[in-house]
């Protein structure tokens, strides 16, 4: 084989690993949600959909703490009805947040959980919640949104208090426009 | 474009001996926690245990280089492996990792630990400044940087706790296990008090916990540390470790201070009153991106003076202040400023830098636009 | 141009020496453009490269001034935000990366006994696109909104949502500087596997072309997940994808996962080239054979295999969870082990050798014991726990400072001492040479030894101003910048005075160098090894 050949052969076989490596870096995305599935990272809820009951737990009580966080430039007052859920593993229990727009416009939201700590994810089941769908709300309209979840009995034994967090993103349609496009229109209205 | 804006007054001014200088210190606090201590033993084992080995190594190195020099008539000799030596020099740095890995992980495992709780502490980032609401408690405010603006401008004299003290304190009980629950509301910051050795990202849309127990009262300060973009040097932390029986008092204070604050609101205010108010809100809330002059950082801030929203339609006015403005910086004021600060800075800012409305936004007319929205709720 | 004038001039002395070889270089900017020659385009990048050091030494001079005392006295927080990414951004991919690239370029061939890079055209791509991608990224200066401000590390959404507009350029030039870094890995591991000498096995190479092979591996393997992370980067931006953005169901940290998993190979891609410089000068500078050849063969590959399973060592304080944190703390310690191998072979090869103390090897000792305290200081921020003070503080910047300036720096200018007199032909100016190690040395130490006390204190990184306990130890830092930074102007001085004259170096040039680039002339001609060495 001639040095040439040997060359091109080579050169072929490292594109194609880089290319896969780019594909690879893409790859990461839903290797990520796998990985924080199996260990639980960062909280991400992937328990969703209705569930089997198997009886409660009726020796542990877990605290499920329940809050609500607004992002940035979202208007809207938003909170749970109660703060905090004292429930045992295996029971069904339903809580709401609510949500009122002040503002003089219709505006959509999405909610995003996340669960503190990260571990204990895998053991909440959302049977319902609002966070599935965006939720629209007229200027001066309030709701509440439903939830309804089940801690497995699975749960481990060191794991006493769950964080639940909604952050609530601003989508509404008229908030196209990406904020470095403002920052070149000049951003002049304030 | 100015690229480089050179702040041309302060010059002379910081050539001058700095009035207040703190004590410095060249080593890691051993804080005022259990965690806090073991973080201090464990570096400090591992200190002296990169020291020895330091030693050994440069040592011979030194030595070869005294005594192995060609000018000394050193000759070489010609040995250049040695499988025993080898191996030896790859197990003793393994053997002593482990001996490292094992109180490690046993106080890793501690940390990650934060069940039994008795007060749990929402901890949420703003750019640039921290929001801290006692969950269960009904008490929520916001702390700001409290150096004043001409301190960094070396127009005044720096203070003894520059750029470390805020306008109102974490105030936190001690020997109670308080569980911290960080988020963010727009770029990652990362909340950090060196002397409880607690350091947690703050993350927009996502809920981290961390947690700490005060052995000492006192004032623990600490940095955002995580670049979270203009001001990321400009936001501390500051908390006041209290007794038990004195977080109680504190707590009952400041529930009272909130009450009396939302009882001001109903009293007629002059527009000297609002003005003079409004000046320090916005000092501390707005001149970050505002500027002090109002006349903003284009693009990405604004101008203030003369604006059409602040010379303008004040009901618009109101609504970015409350509301703020979705996809760009302004933030919704509604929660972090009460009824009398909103009315005052919004009336600073229709009435400072020939701004000259003359109109005057009266804290009730505040507390309507944000009970309107309240009765909404309860509909 | 004193470039092309005098180094045109050397080559044609090499061109009359040699006229039995081909043709010598082409005349004018044409011979630069066009050149295939890998001494060429060796030259090319270290030139560059030493306008990158120069460019991002500036900005990190402007960085230390505003740091001399507290308070803000010549630059706006946001300016020096730009500052602190751009300093960053330029001194890895346009200082480091393209220095190695460059000492590649020049001396594999030479050492393997090839005649030139196995892909002379794509090498002449991968240099001239590099000069476009760095103007673009300078050019984000002058923008409305500024350049890049959001670190080195850009983590989103700062990065995202919270840009300046000159993101998508920045992101351009990312794209750009990986092809150009990918056509140079695939170009260098072309030249070692198919183009040695007869004879030249595998296990006869020499450390420094063993560094760079694996090098090379490490670089096709991660820039491109770095063009991909941009890539998702440039689509949240403008095509409204939510890989990062929370909103969309995206997430932050996910970026950070995505950015280290590149970023720490690229960390040993910054330092394994800088191991075989050292390996390959401590032996000439001792009169000994290398000490323990294999094993430090060994030690570079597994540096680079773990360097693969320790991205989230970065993120200790994002929220992993317990069991994942306890994996990166083992796996981070774990590569004090090859590394450690690595430092004590280099010690044995100086020990019972017969020392002289040439201005490459200064630089190839300060590199040993300061690389090694910058590897402490690693494996200190390796330990979970204790990384959880000094994550994002000074203590931070000491560690990487010390592996990257007296580390990676330390070896390229070791490197170029050592080999400067195989490209000119002039023997080195050793008093000069050894007052630039003198100051670099004082000056890099007064830099950066004071910033472990200020991390340890609290300090955290990338502020503009600080608190007053701080003072002390910024003002010695600030001084010892400025010391090392004005230094290096000996350096560049040095190193044109080389190229323009000087005593006629012999082919051997140091005493007790030995390999296959020291069997040709100096300066080497315009082409070397046409017909292969005999290798034995």
């Amino acid at each position: 084989m001639t040095v040439r050949s040997a060359n091109r052969r080579l050169i072929t076989r490292l594109l194609l690993a880089a290319v896969l490596m780019f594909g690879f870096g893409f790859a990461l995305v839903p290797l990520y949600d796998v990985f924080c599935r199996v260990t639980g990272l960062n909280g991400k809820i992937t328990n969703t959909g209705p569930v089997e009951q198997t009886g409660v737990d009726t020796q542990r009580l877990v605290k499920v703490r329940m809050i609500g966080v607004n992002n940035e430039g979202m208007p809207w007052q938003f909170g749970p009805i109660d703060s905090l859920v004292e429930v045992n593993p295996g029971e069904m229990r339903q809580t709401a947040f609510q949500a009122s727009n002040p503002t003089g416009r219709s505006m959509v939201a999405q909610a995003i959980p996340s669960v503190a700590p990260g571990e204990a994810a895998q053991y909440l089941h959302k049977v319902n919640c609002f966070c599935f769908n965006s939720q629209t709300l007229a200027a001066g309209e309030s709701v509440d949104m439903p939830l309804l979840f089940v801690i497995d009995k699975e749960l481990p034994e060191h794991i006493r208090s769950i964080t639940l967090s909604y952050t609530l993103f601003d989508i509404s349609p008229d908030k196209t426009a990406s904020r470095s496009e403002e920052v070149q229109m000049g951003g002049s209205r304030i | 474009m100015g690229m480089i804006r050179i702040i041309s007054r302060s010059f002379p001014l910081t050539l001058l001996p700095l009035t207040a200088r703190a004590e410095w210190t060249l080593n890691l606090s051993p804080g005022v926690t259990e965690i806090s201590r073991s973080i201090y033993d464990l570096h400090m084992t591992i200190f002296w245990i990169c020291v020895a080995i330091g030693c050994v190594v440069f040592g011979i190195m030194f030595w070869s280089i005294f005594h192995h020099r060609k000018s000394r008539g050193a000759k070489a000799h010609h040995f250049h492996e040695h499988t025993l030596v080898e191996v030896i020099w790859t197990l003793i740095p393994l053997g002593i990792l482990v001996a490292m890995a094992v109180p490690a992980t046993a106080t890793l495992v501690k940390m990650y630990d934060p069940k039994d709780a008795g007060l749990d502490v929402q901890v949420t980032g703003y750019q640039w400044k921290w929001r801290y609401q006692y969950l269960d408690q009904d008490l929520d405010f916001f702390s700001n940087l409290a150096t004043p603006r001409e301190q960094v401008s070396n127009e005044q004299a720096k203070s003894e706790n520059y750029l470390l003290e805020v306008d109102r304190h974490l105030v936190l009980p001690t020997d109670t296990k308080i569980r911290f629950l960080l988020t963010a509301n727009d770029v990652i910051h990362s909340w950090w008090v060196p002397a409880l050795a607690v350091k947690k990202d703050a993350i927009p849309g996502f809920i981290n916990e961390a947690w700490t127990q005060i052995d000492e009262p006192g004032i623990y300060r600490g940095q955002c540390a995580e670049l979270c973009g203009k001001d990321h040097g400009f936001m501390p932390i500051v908390v006041e470790a209290v007794p038990p029986e004195e977080f109680q008092q504190w707590l009952a204070d400041a529930k009272a201070e909130k009450a009396a604050a939302a009882e001001a609101a109903n009293r007629s205010w002059t527009l000297d009153e609002l003005m003079q108010r409004g000046e320090q809100v916005y000092l501390s809330s707005c001149a970050a991106c505002h500027q002090a002059s109002g006349e903003g950082l284009p693009p990405a801030f604004p101008a203030l003076k003369n604006s059409p929203i602040a010379v303008g339609d004040v009901g618009a006015h109101i609504d970015i202040v409350l509301n703020g403005k979705s996809g760009t910086a302004m933030q919704a004021f509604r929660d972090q400023l009460d009824p009398v600060e909103l009315a005052a800075v919004i009336t600073y800012e229709r009435n400072a830098w020939g701004n000259s409305t003359g109109e005057a936004v009266s804290p009730t007319q505040i507390a309507d636009r944000l009970g309107a929205a309240a009765e909404g709720e309860g509909n | 141009m004193a470039i092309s004038d005098t180094t045109g001039g050397m080559d044609t002395t090499a061109g009359e020496l040699h006229e039995e070889h081909h043709h010598g270089p082409a005349k004018g900017i044409g011979r630069w453009l066009f050149t295939t020659n890998h001494k060429d385009i060796g030259s090319l990048y270290l030139w560059f490269s030493l306008l990158m050091f120069l460019t991002g030494g500036v900005m990190a001079l402007l960085i230390r001034a505003e740091l001399f005392q507290p308070g803000l006295q010549l630059v706006e927080p946001g300016f020096f935000n730009q500052m602190t990414t751009m300093h960053g951004l330029i001194m890895v991919f346009g200082a480091v990366m393209p220095a190695f690239v460059g000492l590649a370029n020049w001396m594999i061939p030479m050492m393997i006994g090839a005649p030139d890079m196995a892909l002379p055209r794509m090498n002449n791509w991968s240099f001239w696109i590099l000069p476009f991608a760095f103007a673009m990224l300078v050019s984000t200066l002058f923008m409305d909104g500024g350049a890049p401000n959001f670190g080195w590390t850009f983590y989103a959404p700062l990065s995202t949502t919270y840009a300046p507009p000159s993101v998508t350029y920045f992101i351009f030039a990312i794209h750009i500087m990986g092809a150009s870094s990918i056509m140079g890995a695939i170009n260098i591991i072309a030249t070692i596997l198919n183009m040695r000498a007869p004879g030249m096995t595998m296990m006869k190479l020499p450390l420094f072309v063993w560094s760079w092979l694996i090098t090379a591996f490490l670089l096709i393997a991660v820039m491109p997940v770095l063009a991909g992370v941009v890539t998702m980067m440039l689509m949240d931006i403008h095509f409204g994808t939510s890989f990062f953005n929370a909103a969309g169901g995206g997430d932050p940290v996910l970026f950070q996962h995505v950015f280290w998993f590149f970023g720490h190979p690229e960390v040993y891609i910054m330092i394994l080239p800088a191991f075989g410089i050292i390996s390959q000068i401590i032996p000439t500078f001792s009169r000994k054979k290398l000490f323990g050849y294999a094993s430090m063969v060994y030690a570079t590959a597994s540096i680079a295999i773990l360097s693969f399973l320790v991205w989230a060592h970065h993120m200790f304080t994002v929220g992993l969870p317990l069991v994942g944190e306890l994996f990166f703390m083992f796996a981070t310690m774990l590569i004090a082990v090859p590394t450690g191998v690595k430092v004590f072979n280099w010690v044995a090869t100086m020990f019972r050798g017969s020392l002289t103390f040439e201005t490459p090897m200064l630089f190839a000792i300060a590199f040993v014991v300061l690389f090694t305290i910058g590897g402490f200081s690693g494996l200190m921020l390796a330990i979970a726990p204790v990384d959880f003070q000094y994550h994002d503080t000074y203590f931070v910047v000491a560690h990487f400072h010390y592996v990257l300036v007296p580390g990676a720096i330390f070896s390229i200018m070791a490197a170029v001492y050592y080999w400067l007199p195989k490209w000119t032909g002039h023997q080195l100016n050793e008093t000069m040479g050894k007052l630039h190690f003198w100051l670099s040395f004082v000056g890099v130490n007064i830099t950066f030894f004071p910033m472990h006390f200020i991390g340890l204190a609290g300090m955290p990184r990338r502020i503009p101003d600080y608190a007053l306990q701080f003072a002390d130890f910024n003002m010695v830092a600030s001084i010892g910048a400025f010391i090392f930074g004005f230094s290096q102007l000996l350096f560049v001085w040095n190193v044109i005075q080389n190229v323009r004259s000087g005593e006629k170096a012999t082919s051997q040039v140091w005493e007790g160098a030995e390999g296959l680039e020291w069997t040709v002339d100096s300066p080497a001609p315009y082409h070397t090894f046409s017909t292969p060495p005999k290798v034995d």
